[in-house]
């Protein structure tokens, strides 16, 4: 009886505050949402401005330097008129290239050991820690590193050496995004492999990796981007070129570093191919960038 | 205890046109055979105990159903029969669980071979993500080597069995993937099939599914137990009234009460079960 009265009532309460909206405490909240759509729009407008500022002194300035002779002769000695950037280009995709063979199968084995094997274990604790303080290392220190444990032991620059800095700084990327993906693969699909009795490598390997596949990938093609356009563990580790080279034992140029020298070179020519080596990498990453969401929404469409 | 029954893990009884289907028929008029009988059985996740001292027989080639409220460890008593809470550190499970004699909860057990003869299928639709062919010639590849035509009639025998041929046979390079969730539901079944296991573990398999699906899951359950000893969770009392042979009442992690489906269903020994499946409680 007494629960009946209460519910009556809380119901007629409830329904006259149905009817009578609070005007003060809507428009209140009104103002204070526009108040928060403002600073927000602000911050974003403010981001917006300087990546179309840098976008549009980029693509006024780089486009006009590029033309045929970019792509098909070498960078010009000092002094001389026209060059290219074709050593840079070809050193560039020879060590983003050697870099990605060297460091997919290390980077993605290691995340498979995380996700599948290793899980709450000590080595794999261990991993995580190294590998999440690699991801933030700065650059020039991974450079100095190999600079000292490579390049001062063989007593020269060489494109290995740049390659083998460019994978230590790949590599923790994709462990770490090869990890998150295989995590987020349900435990319903791996016991369903059990479950046949398929033994565990085989699940990892058949199952769970592949249903990563697309996550793995876009990893993989993320790290590229970031390595592409790195230049500090490449100036005292593949250092330059000025010819045409495409000897990996030897130093070989790289359009970072042709970036860096030529954009404070006194020779306007110089100048004009580091903007058109920058728009080159800036494309180059943007695609890559475009191609990693392509695979990842084939991923979660199935 | 039956000694003189051949040990299933002996996978060259198994011809490759599903061979079991004489064994059962030869026993059929012998008295009951247990495909598995468990004894004693405790099971603990980490220091909770989720089974109690469960005792019970599934009977070869029959439909054991287990019903019970969220919670009382059906699907637990489901994961010890083929082991699958072995890949979760902190749970263990003491007592006997005999398959065909076979004390599968000893050490040293190959837990690979075991589940290849004791499937399971989920209650969520599992396809690997790979063709519908590829879903179920995985699984038989891990333990036969079957040529290509072999391998192309057991396919299309799985996908039958599971009633999936019809709608599935235009389409096989297709992703499992691509299916509807009762499709997906039916082509695990089919995928579980196909590996010929003595029996097959049902995890609530229709719970996800709408009732035409469940209808011919339904279908499929009953055409299975000819040839299969078939064990299903289920929250739906009606259909373990429709599709099992036996029923068992579970409560808090025991075994309340264990019999004839017919006779659970309508005179139950135990006051608790009737008040369970006369929806009085629960």
């Amino acid at each position: 009886m007494d629960a009946e009265q209460y519910g009556e009532e809380a119901r007629a309460k409830n329904m006259s505050n149905i009817s009578n909206i609070d005007q003060v405490i809507f428009a209140k909240r009104k103002r204070a949402n526009k108040i928060g759509l403002t600073l927000s729009m602000g911050a974003m407008l403010l981001g917006m401005v300087f990546l179309l500022w840098i976008l549009g002194v980029l693509l006024f300035k780089g486009f006009s330097a590029i033309d045929l002779n970019l792509f098909t002769q070498s960078t010009p000695a000092p002094g001389s008129e026209g060059g290219g950037l074709a050593n840079a280009i070809v050193g560039s995709l020879l060590l983003v290239g050697s870099c990605t063979l060297i460091s997919t199968p290390i980077g993605v084995l290691a995340g498979l050991y995380l996700s599948e094997y290793g899980d709450r274990s000590k080595v794999a604790a261990v991993t995580r820690f190294v590998t999440d303080i690699m991801l933030s290392a700065p650059s020039i220190v991974i450079g100095l590193f190999v600079y000292a444990f490579v390049v001062a032991q063989v007593r020269h620059f060489s494109g290995w050496a740049g390659t083998i800095a460019l994978a230590l700084i790949a590599v923790p990327v994709i462990v770490r995004t090869t990890e998150n993906m295989l995590r987020l693969v349900p435990g319903s699909l791996r016991e369903a492999a059990y479950a046949l009795g398929t033994p565990k490598w085989k699940v990892a390997f058949m199952i769970t990796l592949r249903a990563a596949q697309s996550g793995v990938m876009t990893g993989i093609l993320l790290a590229l981007a970031r390595v592409s356009g790195e230049t500090a563990p490449l100036l005292f580790t593949a250092l330059n070129n000025q010819f045409f080279s495409t000897n990996m034992n030897a130093p070989m140029a790289n359009l970072p570093v042709v970036i860096f020298q030529f954009a404070m070179s006194p020779y306007d020519n110089w100048v004009d191919l580091a903007w058109g080596g920058a728009l080159l990498i800036t494309f180059a990453v943007l695609g890559l960038n475009i191609l990693a969401r392509v695979v990842f929404r084939e991923k979660v469409q199935g | 205890m039956m000694s003189n029954f051949k040990t299933t893990f002996d996978l060259n009884q198994i011809d490759s046109q599903g061979g079991r289907v004489e064994s059962v028929d030869q026993q059929s008029d012998q008295a009951a055979i247990n495909a598995l009988e468990v004894r004693n059985l405790n099971f603990f996740y980490g220091s909770f105990q989720g089974l109690k001292d469960i005792n019970l027989d599934i009977e070869q080639g029959k439909v054991t159903a287990f019903i019970g409220p969220s919670g009382c460890g059906k699907s637990t008593l489901l994961r010890t029969l083929n082991r699958m809470y072995d890949l979760y550190p902190g749970q263990r499970a003491e007592g006997e669980i005999n398959f065909y004699g076979q004390n599968i909860l000893e050490p040293g057990q190959d837990l690979n071979l075991l589940r290849s003869r004791i499937g399971m299928v989920f209650q969520k639709p599992t396809p690997f993500p790979m063709s519908i062919y590829e879903n179920i010639a995985f699984g038989v590849r891990l333990y036969e080597k079957l040529s290509r035509s072999e391998m192309d009639e057991r396919v299309e025998w799985a996908l039958n069995k599971a009633a999936l041929w019809n709608e599935s046979k235009d389409k096989l390079n297709q992703s499992g993937l691509s299916l509807s969730g009762g499709q997906q539901q039916r082509l695990c079944i089919a995928r579980g099939v196909a590996v010929k296991p003595s029996v097959m573990l049902l995890d609530e398999p229709t719970s996800a599914l709408d009732p035409i699906s469940t209808g011919k899951i339904e279908e499929l359950i009953n055409e299975l137990k000819h040839e299969y000893t078939i064990a299903i969770v289920t929250h739906n009392m009606q259909q373990a009234a429709r599709v099992s042979d036996y029923t068992a009442y579970m409560y808090l992690g025991s075994l309340v009460e264990f019999g004839k489906t017919d006779e659970i269903f309508i005179k139950p020994k135990r006051k608790e079960t009737e008040d369970y499946i006369t929806g009085r409680f629960g």
